[in-house]
């Protein structure tokens, strides 16, 4: 599904990521791990297409596609989805209006009718069970005086209503208590099918005792440092990323 | 900002304006110029009695005593007044009994613009007074309105229809005194629409001006006027488009209201001349004056404005708050873009116990206009317990644009409370990259923002336009993002 191959990219001159390669299958979870500053938001950022970051080398195939080549709108409406870290407000723009024009615009893309009210709202209250949102918090405007947990909720329920082919789930559970982590964790879980996958991007193990991923890479100094199956979560958790850091240093010294 | 992002923003910014176009009519018009001559002309083209050209006289003797007011935020070269042609009258065959004789060329032209004159294919009840150049050329649904008693008619024909009310209303509420443009306005105001709602009378459905210039080197000069009497209610809507030009041409009208006790007046306006080209070369000049008195208890104005055309606006639609209890109130949503420069808000004046006035401002910015709001709040000694609550929001897209806020507030009694808000913000790159990522193009999101920012003054107008004006918001701003 996703293909990335000796990916490079740059902020204002300065190189974050330094060559990443990552396969992506159909039904697969993957977690980006590493320390701050790494550059896994980066990564999230530049597969989302965020104009301010410069891919300098590489490709990125999404779904037989040239992604790179695609602008924001168009990743979005080819079916791939970021649940952002900080999510923005838009006053006086409701948020079940919002959720309504984006859920048309890709249905439009893909050769839909758009969604009536009826059949709308149908699928509102159905989706929203997943991450029990509450409709009021829908009416107000977009995550416009929303907790914390509210706003993930809202990207967690945004993703079930986009129904996308690939997630990517920047720091989801940053700033979450345990209950909400539960509920973000559970809706992402029951949005599991064998046709769509997840990128996880996360600095703690802890989600993945609720989201558990296929595979688990480190990232370090803008490239995957080491890739393995959850256990290489715990090991980073119980002995820390400099584990990591010391691993990569010795290696550099051979 | 990335210059790709600033391409998309220029673009969503820089649409056609799309009522450019001229009909092809002959007209009659003044001669160039402006002298008590010009004065005498218009008031014999029109019929009137005496005392109405004495009164235009006495206005214009005054206007040549006056100055160009010089304090609007607000920059253009000087107007030329010998050089606009004050009347101009669309030649018809014959004067229109009915609505079926209008020249096809006026009707097609209103229909271009998405007005039906013809009443069976009416919108959903609406009457209209349709206002090309300097006069009305026909007014839709009088006889059902006639029947509740209700007077919905052009100005013109007021003065001969109902010479009485005419001559007790006019100039009551803005004297011709008033101002520079109001003094102008009154020597050589051509046409504009007359409402009257009697007593006890809820007016069943929207009536609607639409001003249309047509003629090219003219200025447009209406008047409007409403009175409702005791217990009555009237929604009213105008709605104004001019072809594209490359010279300036003046709109200067004055729009009058009365409310009696526990009357209540809602004034909508979709104000949509020609702003200019992208290089700001020609639009209309929009200097008008709007004020209304709530004369009655309990009396209640409210005027709603959404202003995206012209190239330079300068109005502050007021209330005089008389009456005790009375209730004003100003929505506006403003926007500028390219060289467009706005100077408009309100005043309220409390004079009555308990007045209450409630002023949202909403003003967008673009490309590299200037939007002023300018308001007052005044409470007088005897208007005990006054309560005003005033929002300013600003909206800036791009940094090339201005938006200023001038609040003024005099109180003189301690009882009254008054508040005021104000914020300034821009439209977000990371609020635009959310909207892409969902799926959401540049453009729709900007549309989408925007209309989140305005939605507390679009909720205030008729139900039938508000769909139109959010289109118009969007369309005014097309190629602006920043």
């Amino acid at each position: 599904m996703l293909h990335i191959k000796n990916l490079h990219a740059n902020i204002e001159e300065k190189e974050i990521l330094r060559g990443i390669n990552l396969d992506i299958k159909a039904g697969e979870v993957h977690a980006i791990m590493g320390p701050n500053g790494s550059g896994k938001s980066t990564l999230a950022s530049v597969l989302a297409g965020r104009s301010n970051f410069e891919v300098t080398e590489g490709s990125v195939e999404f779904l037989g596609k040239d992604l790179l080549e695609m602008s924001p709108e168009e990743r979005a409406r080819e079916g791939m989805f970021m649940a952002f870290q900080y999510p923005v407000e838009i006053p006086g723009v409701s948020t079940t209006n919002f959720i309504k024009t984006a859920v048309n615009e890709t249905r439009k893309h893909r050769g839909l009718e758009p969604l009536d009210a009826v059949a709308f709202l149908k699928l509102m209250k159905e989706r929203m069970k997943l991450v029990e949102i509450d409709q009021s918090l829908l009416s107000r405007s977009l995550n416009a005086g929303f907790s914390g947990g509210e706003k993930k909720r809202n990207e967690i329920f945004q993703m079930a209503m986009l129904e996308p082919r690939l997630a990517i789930l920047d720091e989801t559970d940053s700033g979450l208590d345990i209950d909400a982590l539960r509920i973000v964790a559970n809706g992402v879980n029951k949005s599991r099918t064998k046709d769509n996958a997840f990128l996880l991007v996360t600095h703690y193990q802890r989600l993945l005792d609720y989201i558990v991923p296929d595979f688990v890479h480190v990232l370090y100094n803008g490239r995957i440092v080491k890739s393995g199956t959850k256990e290489l979560a715990l090991e980073l958790e119980e002995r820390g990323y400099d584990f990591i850091k010391s691993e990569i240093e010795l290696a550099a010294q051979d | 900002m990335p210059e790709e992002n600033e391409d998309i923003l220029d673009q969503v910014t820089s649409a056609e304006y799309k009522y450019g176009f001229v009909t092809d009519i002959e007209s009659e018009d003044a001669p160039r110029g402006l002298s008590e001559d010009t004065v005498r002309y218009i008031s014999a083209r029109k019929n009137e009695p005496e005392w109405l050209l004495e009164w235009r006289l006495k206005a214009y003797r005054h206007w040549l005593t006056m100055e160009e007011p010089k304090w609007p935020n607000v920059h253009y070269p000087p107007i030329d007044y010998q050089d606009i042609i004050y009347y101009s009258a669309p030649k018809q065959k014959i004067a229109p009994n009915s609505l079926d004789e209008i020249d096809p060329e006026l009707r097609k032209t209103f229909e271009k613009l998405g007005i039906s004159l013809n009443e069976q294919k009416r919108l959903s009840g609406i009457a209209v007074d349709a206002v090309i150049d300097s006069v009305s050329i026909a007014t839709t649904f009088k006889e059902e309105l006639g029947e509740l008693g209700i007077i919905f008619c052009s100005m013109s024909e007021a003065v001969h229809e109902h010479p009485e009310l005419v001559r007790k209303y006019l100039g009551s509420v803005v004297p011709p005194t008033d101002n520079y443009f109001t003094a102008l306005n009154s020597a050589v105001f051509s046409d504009g629409s007359f409402c009257f709602i009697p007593s006890g009378v809820k007016c069943p459905m929207e009536l609607s001006t639409y001003f249309r210039i047509n003629a090219a080197n003219t200025g447009q000069f209406e008047r409007t006027l409403i009175v409702a009497e005791a217990g009555s209610y009237v929604s009213y809507l105008e709605g104004c488009t001019a072809p594209m030009r490359d010279e300036n041409q003046l709109h200067a009208a004055v729009v009058e209201l009365i409310t009696m006790e526990k009357a209540e007046i809602k004034y909508s306006t979709v104000q949509n001349w020609y702003p200019g080209d992208k290089e700001g070369k020609g639009g209309i000049y929009n200097f008008v004056t709007k004020r209304g008195i709530c004369q009655g208890d309990h009396s209640k104005i409210s005027w709603t404005q959404v202003e995206t055309g012209s190239s330079i606006t300068w109005k502050y639609p007021s209330v005089i708050l008389k009456g005790d209890y009375t209730n004003g109130e100003f929505y506006s949503v403003a926007v500028t873009n390219n060289y467009q420069q706005a100077d408009t808000g309100t005043k309220m004046i409390h004079l009555g116990k308990h007045s209450r006035s409630r002023i949202v401002s909403k003003g967008i910015s673009a490309g590299k206009s200037n939007n002023s709001y300018r308001g007052l709040v005044q409470v007088s000694k005897n208007a005990s317990f006054a309560r005003n609550f005033s929002q300013c929001d600003s909206l800036l897209l791009g940094d090339k644009c201005g938006a200023h806020t001038f609040p003024y507030i005099e109180v003189k009694n301690n009882t009254a409370i008054v508040e005021h808000e104000a914020t300034t913000s821009k439209i977000g790159e990371d609020q635009i990259f959310y909207c892409n990522q969902r799926g959401i193009d540049t453009e729709t999101a900007v549309a989408l923002i925007i209309n989140g920012f305005a939605k507390e003054v679009m909720n205030q107008l008729p139900m039938e336009f508000a769909v139109e004006a959010q289109k118009l918001l969007a369309i005014s701003l097309e190629g602006s993002v920043g």
